[in-house]
This record gives structure tokens, sequence and C-alpha cells, in this order.
């Protein structure tokens, strides 16, 4: 299972998830942690589906640049960090 | 009287209240967080504050009456942007510039404006909201820029007190557009602006102008005023024909402006140097009020410092209470300052907060 790990900047907005997933991609890993924390959506996500300009998505130690389709491939044991960018400071 | 105002800062939403004796900061409110805009319902007591957060986008709160709980509602979303669309504007919510409750016969109603240039209506109190797309799909659209920002925007929401389906909206840099029937349709009213910063050919049209700002008299509803990029407009019949007001003092340029809520010919200003520099005229902090229509001004200073001051005021930094005698002016240097006598003399509220984006009374 795919481990998704969510900044805790946003334990200010929320209860932060700790989520994990068989999903394949990273969009369907969103997708699942989505449908048990609603709001969190709006937080990592634009209303078009796109990564927010200063969210930040590391899979495996490896900075994510595809930020619309997020259809980066998940391994079993990926550890997915999805963190606040400095650029949004 | 008023006894109650907020200020929405770069870092929090701050309150004020008056004692017998003075004015006093009081409560925060997402201390921390960019409050973009706040608006006090008068219909039910509510009051809605939008955030801007650097890292995970806009939000909207709301307060409801007698409660201290904020409870985070939906915020204005765009459509999905049609794949052959050559719309160069990412159909994505930057911010919420302008917030703006419905007539009092629609209870429950809120207008929006956003960056980038999107009107939306709520009709449940911030619930759920929806594009109005025959704004968003005028042709003359595509002529839109920005103007402060790299997109277009809608910062002010004009809505008239006579018939709720007709609101006037400003937009930097759009013009200003006003639909008769609740947002059906649309027609420009910016005719009389003038942009210098366009091509001489091009400076008349309307759909290119920036009024910075513009404010409609409630009690004479036709009755409307502009600080515009390049100077100061007004108009007397709802916005068909404006005439540019030519007698303000110490600067035509500026952000922000009030009307008199039962005085069409009374409004104020406050001069900024022009146009790329953007602080106090002459670096000395002033507010100009005209009680004739912009036939006459007079600069008010009293209070307000007069060295060394570098403060701009921005669209929604300047407020006015219902009696018209008592304004709440906030600036980009995070000073605020009052005056319970039209404007003549002005108390210090801060000169310490946070960079100031909207005042607003309760």
């Amino acid at each position: 299972m795919a481990q998704l790990i969510f900044t805790q900047q946003l334990a200010r907005f929320m209860d932060v998830p700790q989520v994990e997933t068989s999903a394949a991609d990273l969009r369907g890993a969103l997708d699942a942690a989505f449908a048990d924390h609603p709001r969190l959506r709006g937080y990592v996500l634009d209303e078009q589906g796109h990564l927010r300009e200063n969210v930040v998505i590391f899979i495996d130690g490896q900075r994510t640049r595809e930020r619309k389709l997020l259809n980066d491939a998940l391994v079993p044991h990926s550890k997915v960090y999805i963190l606040q960018a400095l650029s949004g400071g | 009287m008023a006894d109650r105002a907020y200020i929405g800062t770069r870092k929090g939403l701050f309150e004020i209240y008056r004692t017998h004796e003075a004015w006093h900061l009081d409560r925060q409110h997402f201390l921390g967080d960019p409050v973009t805009m706040v608006l006090p319902d008068r219909r039910d007591g509510t009051l809605y504050a939008a955030l801007n957060l650097g890292h995970f986008g806009a939000k909207l709160h709301r307060r409801d009456p007698g409660s201290e709980q904020w409870t985070e509602v939906a915020v204005p979303a765009f459509p999905v942007k049609p794949q052959d669309s050559t719309d160069p504007v990412e159909w994505t919510l930057k911010q919420i510039w302008s917030l703006a409750a419905g007539g009092p016969d629609q209870p429950g109603v809120l207008w929006a404006g956003t960056l980038p240039g999107g009107l939306f209506r709520s009709n449940d109190r911030g619930d759920s909201w929806h594009l109005v797309e025959s704004l968003w799909n005028v042709p003359e659209r595509s002529q839109w820029m920005g103007g402060g920002y790299d997109v277009p925007g809608i910062h002010s929401i004009c809505v008239d007190p006579r018939n709720s389906k007709s609101v006037l909206v400003g937009i930097s840099c759009g013009g200003a557009w006003l639909t008769n029937d609740g947002g059906e349709s649309w027609s420009m009213r910016a005719k009389g602006m003038l942009a210098r910063y366009m091509p001489p050919e091009l400076a008349e049209t309307q759909q290119v102008q920036d009024p910075h700002r513009i404010v409609r008299c409630p009690s004479e509803p036709d009755k409307l005023w502009c600080q515009h990029h390049n100077g100061i407009w007004r108009s007397v019949d709802n916005g068909a024909n404006w005439t540019e007001v030519i007698s303000a003092p110490l600067s035509n340029f500026g952000f922000v402006t009030a009307v008199h809520p039962s005085d069409g010919e009374t409004a104020w200003f406050v001069p900024a140097e022009a146009d790329s520099k953007r602080y106090a005229a002459h670096a000395a902090l002033a507010v100009t009020r005209t009680t004739d229509g912009g036939k006459t001004f007079t600069a008010w200073r009293g209070g307000l410092p007069q060295q060394h001051c570098y403060d701009l005021v921005y669209r929604h930094g300047l407020a006015v209470s219902d009696c018209g005698q008592i304004l709440l002016m906030g600036s980009t240097t995070g000073g605020a300052w009052l005056s319970e006598d039209g404007g003549g003399q002005w108390q210090t509220i801060s000169t310490t907060l946070p960079p100031i984006y909207s005042v607003s009374f309760a």
C-alpha cells in the first residue's frame, strides 16, 4: 500500500489524514484521500483538478513535475509527501 | 451610531469597537492569514471573510449572527475551460476581491467578484456559487487586462437599492458593466472615462478602462463615483455617462473613493502619487472631500501623518458609516485611522497593523 503524508501545516485548517492506498498512480491516490476527506481537495488542488501552484509533491524522494494530470506511477510501498512549497510563503 | 468595524489585513481580520471615549482594537480572527475581503451582511448580521492562503488557495468563511464560530463555506469555482478555448486566462480562482450582499428582497443572495474577472452569485449564503456566465462570455472580455494584478478582476459590485436585479460592477481593467435583469444580460457603462495609458485612438474604449473603485450612493442610486487610474469621474445617471472631475487637489490619482450614504454630492478620496510610485501624495497623508458634486474639494489632514508618510490606501481601504460622519481608513503599510466628523479630524487606531486590504462598518 502506498502511503500519503500530508503537511502538518494543514492542521490549522482540518484534521490531517494519514492515507494508505493501493492506487497505481498519484491521481488515484489523491482521489482516495479526498473521498474520505472532501474538504482537503480544495487545499491541494484547484477547481480544475490541477496541483495548486504552491503545493509540491514528492514520490519516493523525487519531486513530481506533472502538475495537471498527476499521473505519476506509484509502487506498492511508495511514500508520497504532499507539502507546501516555499514559493507560496 | 456605528460602534464596530472590521479591518481585513495581510495577517488576519481585526475588529475595532467604540467606547464613549474612543475606538479601540479588539478581537482578531485568522491571525497570520491574508483576509482579502470582509462583508458584514446588514440583512441578517452574518459576517463573511474571504481568505487567500498562500499555499492552499482562496477560502471563504462565514460567522452566523450571535455565534463565535466561523464555518468554512464554498468558494466560487470556475467551470472547466473548453478545450477549444483561445482564452489566455487560466480559469482558476486566484482571489475573492469583492463581496456584496444582494437586495433586502433576496435573503441569502451574495455576489462575489474575483481575480480573474469572474462575477459569481450565491443563493444560499455562500454554501454554493455559480459563475455569471453571461458576463464571463461577453466578447469584450478578450480585451480586458490586468490592472495591479496580472489578470483582470472585479473589485466593485453596486447593487441598486431600488431594484435588486440591477447590479453595476467595476473591473480593473474592463470598465463598468450593468445588468438590469439579475445577470441575464449586461451592457457597458464606462462611456466618458478616458484611459490615458492606451494609444490615443483607444483611450475612450469602454472595455479597457481601469476604474480603481466605483461606489454608489444608497439614497441617490443614480449617483456613482469612480476613482479611475487616470482621474476621478462621476455619473448621475447610473453609469450611462461619466464626467471627469478635474478640481481635486493634490493628485487625481488614487485607488479609493467613498460616497455619503444620503448625499450623492458628497464623496471622499485619498490622493496618491501617480502612477507607478503609489504612496501618499507628497509623502503626507490627506483625505479630500467634495460636498458639491466635485466642483470644489477640501483637503483634510488633521491627525494624519504629514512627514515621511508612504502609506497607500487601496481600493477597499476607506469606509463610511450609515450616518455619513464616521469614516475608517486603512493603508497598505498598516495604518488605520478613524474620523467622527466626516473626515476633518482623524484618530489613529494603529500604525503597526499588517497591510490593510479592506475596512467596513458592522
